[in-house]
């Protein structure tokens, strides 16, 4: 089996993990270094991107596959709109996660840490959704094309 | 605070610095005008968006350096190149009578940015608009109030949360649009584009036969397709789906 690629593939399965794991560290290290649910959503959809530039879209759509881009793309923004939902009903004004918990700051952490969740979620499945969207149009490309 | 004390004891090297960065955009920027090839243009302007990050950085920026590495340089990048797939790979030449309308606007809209320099605050001023309302009040009520390091996601998060919930709905409805337009599955099958750029549209295709997920059909019309020759391959796979 002779495989052009093989450097790319063996370089890139080492590397998607990590990326995915950076994605993760940005978006919890966020209060405290630059980063957020923006950035690390981002990088997040950049694993799964690199991944199906590497091994294809369809083993793409194996292991991240279109119906969780449909679901989380509204579920992030559910979870940003809830959280202000959740302040409201706790007798605050929307979105002052200062009601989350006793002490005002813990309820800011509390707050930013959902809000930021709802970020990444969304983030991540958008554009993942745009890279579906334009990539399968024409799923297959001849090398010589480029 | 150890970083701003740093920044202003080496400050000639980093405007040096400040200044190779953007000549380095310039020049980039004049080669994809210059350039004909799509593919060439589409990672030059990766590129473009590295140099900017690295200016955001030498600036302090670090979270919109953060920010334009990853979509500027990453994914925009990947994004330009799918929808490069669809389109030519190289442009046409523009004659030249067509480029004096452009350059006209080109020059009106430079000479007022340069006019509008004059009245910008000079760069790390104590008292331009930056540095003296309600961010200053952020920067100072966020120890207090949230207890977090990072102000920038303080103000992003807490203080302009109702920003950042539109641009979260905003990134949604972009995705929803798209969605809407294209499909998740890009209407696969339904026509291909051509490298040179003619589009081959299926005339036999059905309406219906797009919705489905491609996990129902797939391994059907893969297999179908590549039992047979190049030429029928466009009518049949419909006709084996019914």
């Amino acid at each position: 089996m002779h495989d052009p690629h093989v450097l790319l593939r063996v370089i890139s399965k080492f590397l998607i993990p990590i990326i995915a794991l950076f994605a993760l560290y940005v978006q919890f290290h966020g209060d405290y270094g630059p980063g957020g649910g923006f950035q690390a959503g981002v990088i997040l959809a950049a694993s799964v991107i690199l991944y199906a530039l590497i091994f294809g879209l369809d083993a793409a759509k194996k292991a991240f596959p279109p119906s969780w881009v449909r679901i989380g793309m509204t579920i992030g923004v559910l979870l940003y709109g809830g959280t202000g939902v959740v302040t409201w009903l706790l007798g605050g004004e929307y979105l002052n996660y200062s009601v989350l918990a006793h002490e005002a700051s813990h309820g800011q952490h509390y707050g930013i840490l959902a809000v930021e969740l709802g970020v990444l979620v969304t983030v991540t499945t958008v554009m993942i959704a745009i890279f579906y969207a334009f990539g399968s149009r024409q799923p297959e490309t001849d090398e010589r094309d480029w | 605070m150890a970083v701003s004390l740093n920044a202003s004891s080496v400050a000639i090297p980093t405007i040096a610095l400040d200044i190779g960065l953007m000549a380095l955009l310039v020049v980039v920027a004049f080669a994809i005008v210059r350039m004909r090839s799509l593919f060439a243009i589409v990672m030059l302007q990766g590129v473009y968006s590295l140099v900017c990050a690295a200016w955001f950085v030498s600036l302090d920026a670090v979270d919109v350096a953060f920010t334009e590495a990853a979509v500027g340089a990453g994914v925009s990048t990947v994004l330009m190149l799918a929808a490069m797939l669809l389109a030519d790979r190289k442009s046409e030449p523009v004659p030249m009578k067509r480029q004096w309308g452009p350059l006209l606007i080109v020059l009106i809209a430079g000479a007022a940015m340069i006019l509008a320099v004059g009245d910008m605050p000079n760069y790390g001023a104590a008292n331009s608009p930056a540095n003296s309302y309600v961010g200053m009040d952020y920067i100072a009520r966020t120890a207090e109030d949230i207890d977090i390091p990072n102000v920038v996601t303080a103000v992003l998060a807490s203080y302009r949360g109702y920003d950042t919930f539109g641009e979260t709905v905003v990134i949604f409805s972009a995705g929803l649009g798209v969605l809407l337009l294209l499909g998740l599955n890009g209407n696969a099958g339904r026509w291909r584009a051509k490298p040179n750029g003619h589009r081959v549209f299926r005339p036999s295709a059905p309406a219906a036969a797009v919705s489905k997920t491609s996990d129902e059909t797939k391994p059907n019309e893969t297999k179908k397709r590549r039992g047979r020759p190049r030429k029928s391959k466009a009518s049949t796979p419909d006709g084996g789906d019914k």
